[in-house]
């Protein structure tokens, strides 16, 4: 079993190739990369014209299933990851019943088996239920094929509970994913606080929220010598924590998401209070927003990720106070970040790949993220040129819930392969 | 009624986004309808055949007795809504609510929530015309209104006068409206209050902070006292009404730090020996009742501008 991509731009940070070239897949596997590769009996492909790079996984995403099934399913957000031209994903544990044991993580794999749209990637609870007070069997659940650990939206809040799971992780070299936010400093909360919170008169959620918990994580992951990862990361001064961290040469890593990146905390206004622009964390300032771009192009940052949280209409069609945290992004995070970060000039294609692929793969510690010769043929395949707009009606996730409506990017994803196989969508 | 020429909205969600032009319009239309309620018969049929709609998400009864009164002079048909006696306690959404209204042809709707941009989210779905009665924090637009008729009605102008407001500024739709409306046409607001009750930035808004009532109330005009909501005390904001009136409850003897002719203004209800001494509240510069009854002429002319009658009249 053997096919050829021929004629696409190569683009692999892990091995800094970046050039048209052919790639050989044999048996699942990369076989060569190179000019004019002579493929012998293999299928060819024509990839001109397109971007060929390793897959792209969104380390953090909601599937909402077990539990909640009426905003997404493991198979609604499987097509969509693979409609976005995502090959993995990692899927949080904040499900009904949350997945903080081996049978939760064994349903979700398998019904994620049922379709192979995508390789799907659970994170396991830190504590039991969530709760933040016992620590979840994490041993169990790696057994059963869970990456990290993060009680994510139910964040760490005891410092004796973040230090233990710092600890106990380490013997599985797995991170430990906390999303930062004190949850007495944004009691009330439902947007950044700052010019527009006052102008807006809805009560505001303080950077510092995030920074405390950073900070105080931090101090903690040093002294464990665990694996800190920052979610979600969404104010400057958080990311000053962690480029400080870094350069101690501690273990802490960073995501962000393309909604931080191009959208501010004036969107509330600017939108008559739309519901689709209400998120955890909140969209923040502009200075906190040009912080994150320069931090993915000075490489402070490892990670882009959407925090996909697919929501029902009826439940986003209320009151901006009412309306639940969280927007959609599978379908739209490769156009976004193609257009507005590559085709503009912040940062190279190369570096794309790196924070949606290589950066991700390496920090979850599963296969691909690279084009090695002998790699796993994950692989995604785009359109740099294609022009799109932003339909949510056409989305393949159950949900409909993106500030991105309307917006014309150029890039389009084009196909996934799974190991060599190309993923088939249904019409 | 040439004046009115202009107006064009159909909504009136918040004074943010009003041009200066508008504002006078609808002082100006207020001052016409200023004297229905001096008439031994308080009733004129401009607004016969209209239907107005007073939905109401909170308790209010100031702000819905006002606006009531203003549809009842104008002839025109009320129907009140309120969260006690409708859907909005068996679970209804807003946008069902509104739409089940939408569905009975209202002219208007009178909207008063406790979350922001609740009016904004109606204005969108109805063919009505919507007032926003108060979103939360966000707009309490005829209060404002009523506040510069009066101001101007005191002291005949509004460009040029300095204006302090003082109280819980972070919580106060009636701060924000007015921080807009006075702003826009001319005038100077200081916002005084406990730090703990500032919100951050208020000065990107147009107005001067102080952290003290005597700084505050110094060389000014006019001085708009708060209500303090006594709930915030459980969350921290203050240590106690005592220690609330010990730096920023208005006194006769820390007014004589304003000049002698401000004014003493306050949208009500107030708290009396909590924000104001009755001396002040009673006293001879207080303008606070006077509010309240031209906040009936305002709402007529906001009424009467939405309703598309002074195009109808033309």
């Amino acid at each position: 079993m053997k096919l050829l991509l021929q004629g696409g731009r190569v683009v692999d940070p892990s091995q800094e190739v970046d050039g048209n070239l052919d790639l050989l897949i044999e048996d699942g596997a990369v076989a060569e990369i190179g000019e004019a590769i002579e493929g012998g009996d293999a299928e060819v492909r024509d990839v001109s014209g397109l971007v060929v790079t390793p897959g792209w996984i969104d380390m953090h995403i909601h599937l909402r299933e077990p539990g909640q099934e009426y905003k997404e399913t493991v198979a609604t957000g499987t097509l969509a990851a693979a409609a976005g031209g995502f090959t993995g994903v990692a899927c949080m544990a904040n499900t009904e019943p949350v997945n903080d044991n081996r049978s939760v993580t064994e349903h979700i794999l398998k019904e994620a088996g049922r379709h192979d749209w995508a390789r799907v990637y659970p994170i396991g609870a830190v504590s039991k239920g969530q709760r933040g007070e016992e620590l979840a069997e994490i041993a169990e659940m790696v057994a059963a094929g869970v990456v990290a650990v993060s009680d994510d939206g139910h964040p760490v809040r005891h410092p004796a509970l973040m230090r233990r799971v710092l600890e106990y992780a380490q013997h599985f070299d797995i991170p430990v994913i906390q999303h930062a936010q004190d949850m007495e400093l944004t009691a009330g909360g439902v947007m950044h606080e700052g010019e527009w919170s006052t102008r807006l008169g809805l009560p505001g959620w303080p950077g510092s929220a995030e920074d405390i918990v950073v900070a105080r994580d931090i101090l903690l992951a040093e002294d464990s010598g665990g694996r800190y990862h920052v979610a979600h990361l969404s104010t400057a001064r958080s990311l000053g924590l962690v480029r400080q961290a870094k350069e101690r040469g501690l273990r802490v890593t960073c995501e962000v998401t393309p909604h931080h990146l191009l959208l501010t905390d004036a969107l509330v206004a600017e939108t008559g209070f739309s519901p689709d622009v209400k998120m955890n964390p909140p969209l923040r300032s502009e200075s906190d927003r040009e912080a994150l771009i320069a931090g993915i192009a000075d490489g402070t940052v490892d990670a882009i990720a959407s925090d996909h949280a697919p929501h029902h209409p009826d439940e986003k069609d209320v009151e901006f106070s009412l309306a639940p945290f969280g927007i959609v992004g599978l379908e739209t995070n490769l156009a976004l970040c193609h257009d507005r970060l590559v085709r503009s000039g912040i940062i190279s294609l190369s570096r794309l790949v790196e924070l949606f692929s290589t950066g991700p793969a390496r920090l979850l510690g599963v296969p691909g993220g690279t084009l090695a010769v002998g790699s796993v043929a994950d692989i995604t395949l785009f359109d740099p040129e294609a022009e799109t707009t932003v339909n949510a009606a056409g989305f393949r996730s159950k949900s409909r819930n993106t500030p991105f409506e309307g917006w014309t990017l150029r890039g389009k994803p084009v196909g996934t392969l799974l190991a060599g196989r190309a993923v088939e969508l249904p019409a | 009624m040439t004046e009115q020429e202009g107006w064009s909205r159909k909504d009136l969600l918040g004074i943010a986004e009003l041009e200066p032009r508008e504002i006078e319009i609808i002082l100006d239309t207020a001052e016409s309808f200023r004297e229905v309620s001096a008439r031994p018969i308080k009733k004129v049929p401009t607004l016969r055949g209209k239907t107005v709609v007073n939905l109401f998400f909170e308790p209010s009864t100031r702000t819905r007795s006002s606006f009531e009164i203003a549809q009842k002079r104008l002839s025109a048909d009320g129907l009140n809504f309120s969260a006690s006696s409708s859907a909005l306690t068996k679970g209804e959404s807003l946008v069902d609510t509104a739409l089940n209204l939408q569905a009975m042809q209202p002219d208007l709707i009178v909207i008063r929530h406790a979350y922001p941009g609740a009016p904004q989210m109606l204005a969108r779905r109805l063919e009505a015309g919507v007032i926003n009665a108060g979103d939360g924090a966000h707009e309490h637009p005829t209060q404002a209104l009523l506040d510069a008729f009066t101001i101007r009605q005191r002291k005949g102008k509004l460009a040029g006068l300095k204006v302090a407001i003082i109280g819980d500024i972070e919580h106060s739709r009636v701060v924000r409206s007015n921080i807009h409306l006075l702003t826009k046409m001319g005038a100077e607001v200081t916002v005084a209050g406990p730090r703990t009750m500032m919100p951050l930035a208020v000065e990107k808004l147009g107005a001067k902070v102080a952290y003290t009532l005597e700084d505050a109330i110094a060389d000014t005009d006019v001085i708009m006292m708060l209500r303090i909501q006594l709930e915030r005390q459980s969350k921290l904001l203050f240590p106690s009404t005592r220690e609330y009136f010990r730096l920023f409850g208005l006194t006769n003897a820390r007014l004589a730090a304003a000049k002698e002719d401000a004014i003493i203004m306050h949208p009500g209800p107030m708290n009396r020996g909590v924000e104001i001494a009755s001396e002040v509240a009673d006293g001879e510069r207080s303008v606070i009742l006077e509010q309240v009854s031209n906040g009936v002429a305002v709402r007529m002319a906001v009424l009467y501008l939405l309703s598309g009658a002074h195009r109808e009249a033309a």
